[in-house]
């Protein structure tokens, strides 16, 4: 198959400003005869269905959770990241661009970043201007704080809830849409499949969460903008709910996954307590600007933080990074933290765990300026774990945060399906190996805000409104309706003796075991067995309680599981066939004498895109070569 | 540790409530509540019956899924915590919980715990936005925002729209939160255009939302988890007075 992306022509710096000129349009009177599915209400999903409707597009917005505006980039803390040079410290679009690239190790699309640098100027503007309460200066001016893999302060915030307000934004635009009648909200509505006819995108079918009901709703064209699928590792930073539900059913539609073993391992989150822990929770990279990650210097310490003196201690992202220090990014950090827990020398009950210690900023700008910068991290840090991080240090250790992979899209964000666009943390394109802190926040507003609605026009105004209703069409719903209705019927029907809870862990230990911080092609493939062993005992043994004709959160937690047990041999696929370290995929049998990542362009400079074949059938691996025109293949180095 | 949990079970919209009772045994209180909630679920289903519905999501505090009344408490005893936030350590050993929804007439009970909270995002519908569309912002600096204003505006946009203050006032009423947005937009310039019509709207469809009035109880104000102050209402208040007598 051969994967066209659809880059326009000429320099870098230019194919944006020269494709929206290009860009076929549809006229104002002809824009309210098309219909717009919108999965997901995401900063993505809430963006662009505000956007589409404001165009005049009539659009019909779905989120399985009660209301939009409790979508997981609500949970998003540190801040966003945008060009704006406030600072005068010398950023530009192009150095945002080329931090990016180099930041996910050079697996990215040049032209897709370069885009999101350009645009990321318009979303500070865009929601300022929708009244988001960003942190400011004395004289009123924007503020600004450094994330991991910047040497600019080019990071937007809201203390430590910056995903809450950009979020909040995005549904307020939504909500003036659906008060204006031109959005049609449908909460408590989960997409179980998509439907196509003659390879477009025509629709979806949703299940209404709290009646069960089954629909079929048609459009011209589909959104995903769904977010990541992290909860294949069962602990993970995510929302409960987060899932890869829509994404794959699309998968199974024929829509390729681009790199799913690009995951992102964050490194400051709060340890694991006990077996029974649910979710592990973030500690913002923003506190890394002034918190110190350290161990002890020899293993098998049993003294307390403030009984080991300044000289027992090692600094280990000062001492091995440097010209980053503590704010190296987040692969880069996480595996140097894996590795001192490695040699024993961990912190905490489980020995798995560094500190990031406070005690220097607070001397240095006062507890009250500390508190004033991270007050609400450092009460969530106190509620978890009963400890002050303003009298010891917080013990913190790597924790699944994101995914780099998704959807394959092309640069107008459409997948390989016409009529099917992939939009934030749900597409592949913009972080490559490794994404940047502040910029998943960043590319689901640019998608949304201003992306799509410019691609989009191309797709539509090439296909007649309201599509061919013809009776090949009315079968493909039907038929998926029946395939949606027979799955939901046999999930039920198993009543088996093990609750869903129990596969869902067991297959996240198998994916953070063999394809987590630290891969080998041994693991991976041992792996792909158990994880295909687990699913068969999942479909023999689960026990879905309840009925499909009501609210039953087993059931929903079925379906998202039974897909995840699909993904995740997927992922261990892509990580065994990715025969290299990048980013994020560190195989150990390729690195530097150093311990750093080792890329082999010659084979893997590329953008994997798997196609589904079949139930139980092995997968076909496709590739989109990566071509750098503006910036230089180099080992990343951050030392 | 063990808990002796009292749950509301109710299989419906119509259907009538009641309470059950169920053990929690073999507790760590280091477990979140909606941990414990999950071992319950969990031992349920083996037992081969139904799991206790329970809205949750983020858990860690800023969703504002999660909402359980535990002991007749809005998110349970903890100050400024969601219920997602509340740690088995805050109860004893052999303590008895009773675990309910929210109870207001706005908010219909949907499942066992589960209520439906659209009436907030219907305020929001109304007017709870600067009418503003993509493309049409001026710089960012542009138009310069005190640090306090800011930090202000803020303290009231951090609103999670849980519903706490609704359940715990006694005339179900919703002036917590809708005087929290109101008062988010009506701080910044950017929200100055709309501001008397937000709020006029915005009251509208809180009261035909069958959302009660205010008696300056502050009950609402003691179990935010975001710990929004009453006085905001007192502002929403006097724009709405403002504003409508502008209009006469």
């Amino acid at each position: 198959m051969k994967l066209d992306p659809r880059i326009p022509g000429g320099p870098l710096a230019d194919k944006w400003t020269k494709f929206k000129t290009n860009v076929p349009l549809v006229t104002p009177a002809n824009k309210r005869k098309y219909e717009v599915i919108v999965v997901g209400t995401g900063l993505a999903g809430a963006s662009a269905a505000a956007s589409l409707a404001e165009l005049g597009y009539r659009v019909k917005s779905f989120c399985f959770q009660d209301s939009p505006r409790r979508a997981h980039s609500i949970a998003a803390q540190g801040g966003i990241n945008a060009a704006k040079n406030y600072q005068n410290d010398g950023d530009s679009v192009k150095r945002l661009f080329h931090d990016t690239i180099k930041g996910g190790d050079f697996r990215s699309r040049e032209a897709n970043v370069y885009r999101l640098a350009e645009v990321s100027v318009n979303i500070i503007d865009q929601c300022v201007a929708q009244g988001v309460p960003f942190a400011r200066e004395y004289g009123g001016m924007l503020a600004n704080r450094s994330f991991g893999g910047a040497q600019v302060s080019r990071t937007f915030y809201a203390r430590g809830a910056t995903g809450q307000q950009l979020l909040l934004g995005a549904y307020q635009a939504l909500s003036r849409q659906i008060g204006l009648g031109r959005v049609r909200m449908f909460p408590r509505h989960e997409m179980l499949d998509l439907v196509l006819d003659e390879g477009r995108a025509q629709g979806i079918i949703t299940r209404n969460l709290v009646t069960g009901e089954l629909t079929a709703h048609e459009a011209d064209a589909v959104l995903l903008c769904t977010g990541g699928y992290g909860n294949a590792y069962y602990l993970s930073t995510y929302a409960r709910g987060s899932n890869v539900t829509a994404s794959w059913r699309a998968h199974r539609r024929g829509a390729l996954f681009s790199n799913p073993c690009f995951t992102q391992i964050h490194p400051t989150c709060i340890p694991v307590s006990g077996e029974y822990q649910s979710k592990l929770t973030l500690m913002s990279e923003s506190l890394r600007n002034d918190g110190r990650c350290w161990v002890p210097k020899s293993a098998g310490e049993k003294r307390s933080a403030a009984q080991i003196p300044e000289g027992e201690r090692d600094y280990f992202l000062e001492r091995l990074y440097p010209s980053y220090g503590n704010l190296a990014p987040r692969d880069i950090a996480s595996r140097a933290a894996k590795r001192v827990c490695d040699e024993g020398r961990g912190v905490g009950p489980s020995g798995l765990g560094v500190y990031l210690d406070f005690s220097e900023a607070i001397g240095r700008l006062g507890e009250s300026t500390v508190k004033e910068r991270y007050a609400n991290l450092f009460s969530m840090y106190h509620e978890i774990t009963g400890e002050s991080a303003y009298e010891s240090p917080m013990r913190i250790f790597p924790a699944v945060h994101y995914t780099m992979g998704g959807l394959w899209v092309d640069y107008h964000l459409m997948s390989n399906i016409p009529g099917l666009f992939v939009l934030g943390e749900a597409n592949f394109s913009d972080h490559g190996a490794n994404r940047l802190g502040a910029s998943a926040l960043m590319q689901g507003l640019a998608d949304g805000y201003f992306v799509l609605p410019y691609t989009i026009g191309d797709y539509l105004s090439k296909q007649k409104p309201g599509g061919k209703k013809t009776n090949r069409q009315a079968e493909a719903f039907w038929q998926a309706t029946e395939t949606v209705q027979a799955r939901t019927k046999k999930l039920l029907g198993i009543r088996g003796t093990k609750p869903v809870s129990d596969f869902h862990r067991r297959l996240g230990k198998i994916l953070w075991d063999q394809c987590g911080m630290s891969r080998t092609k041994k693991g991976l493939e041992q792996g792909v067995e158990e994880i295909r062993g687990l699913r068969q005992e999942f479909w023999e043994n689960v026990n879905v309680p309840g009925s499909g004709e009501d609210l039953n959160q087993s059931l929903e937690k079925a379906g998202r599981v039974s897909d995840f047990l699909e993904l995740g041999e997927l992922m261990c696929r892509d990580a065994l066939e990715r025969d290299e370290s990048c980013g994020c995929h560190f195989r150990e049998d390729h690195q530097t004498a150093e311990g750093e990542c080792e890329r082999r362009d010659e084979k893997f400079s590329h953008v994997s895109a798997w196609e589904f074949q079949g139930e139980g059938k092995a997968e076909v691996r496709h590739a989109e070569p990566l071509s750098f025109e503006e910036v230089q293949l180099a080992t990343r180095s951050y030392k | 540790m063990k808990l002796h949990l009292r749950v509301w079970r109710q299989k419906g919209r119509e259907a009538e409530g009641q309470f059950e009772t169920y053990e929690a045994k073999g507790l760590n209180p280091n477990m979140s509540f909606l941990e414990m909630m999950d071992v319950v679920n969990d031992e349920l289903t083996k037992e081969g019956k139904e799991p206790v519905a329970f809205e949750h999501d983020c858990r860690e505090g800023i969703c504002g899924s999660c909402a359980m009344v535990i002991n007749g408490e809005p998110h349970g005893p903890n100050k400024a915590a969601t219920t997602c936030q509340v740690y088995l350590r805050s109860f004893q050993d052999g303590e008895t919980l009773t675990v309910e929804p929210w109870r207001a007439r706005a908010f219909p009970v949907l499942k066992d715990l589960v209520t439906d909270r659209s009436a907030f995002d219907k305020v929001i519908q109304a007017g709870g936005f600067v009418s503003v569309n993509t493309g049409q912002a001026p710089d960012a600096n542009a138009m310069p925002i005190g640090k306090e204003d800011a930090e202000k505006a803020f303290d009231a946009a951090h609103c999670i729209g849980c519903g706490a203050c609704v359940a715990a006032c006694r005339n179900g009423s919703a002036m917590l939160f809708v005087a929290a947005k109101v008062s988010h937009l009506g701080m910044l310039p950017q929200g100055q255009p709309e501001r008397g019509e937000r709020v006029r709207k915005m009251v509208a469809a809180m009261d035909a939302a069958g959302f009660g009035n205010c008696s300056n109880q502050y009950a609402c104000e003691a179990v935010c988890p975001k710990e929004i102050s009453a006085d905001w209402i007192g502002r929403m208040n006097r724009d709405y007075a403002v504003s409508a007598a502008k209009k006469l």
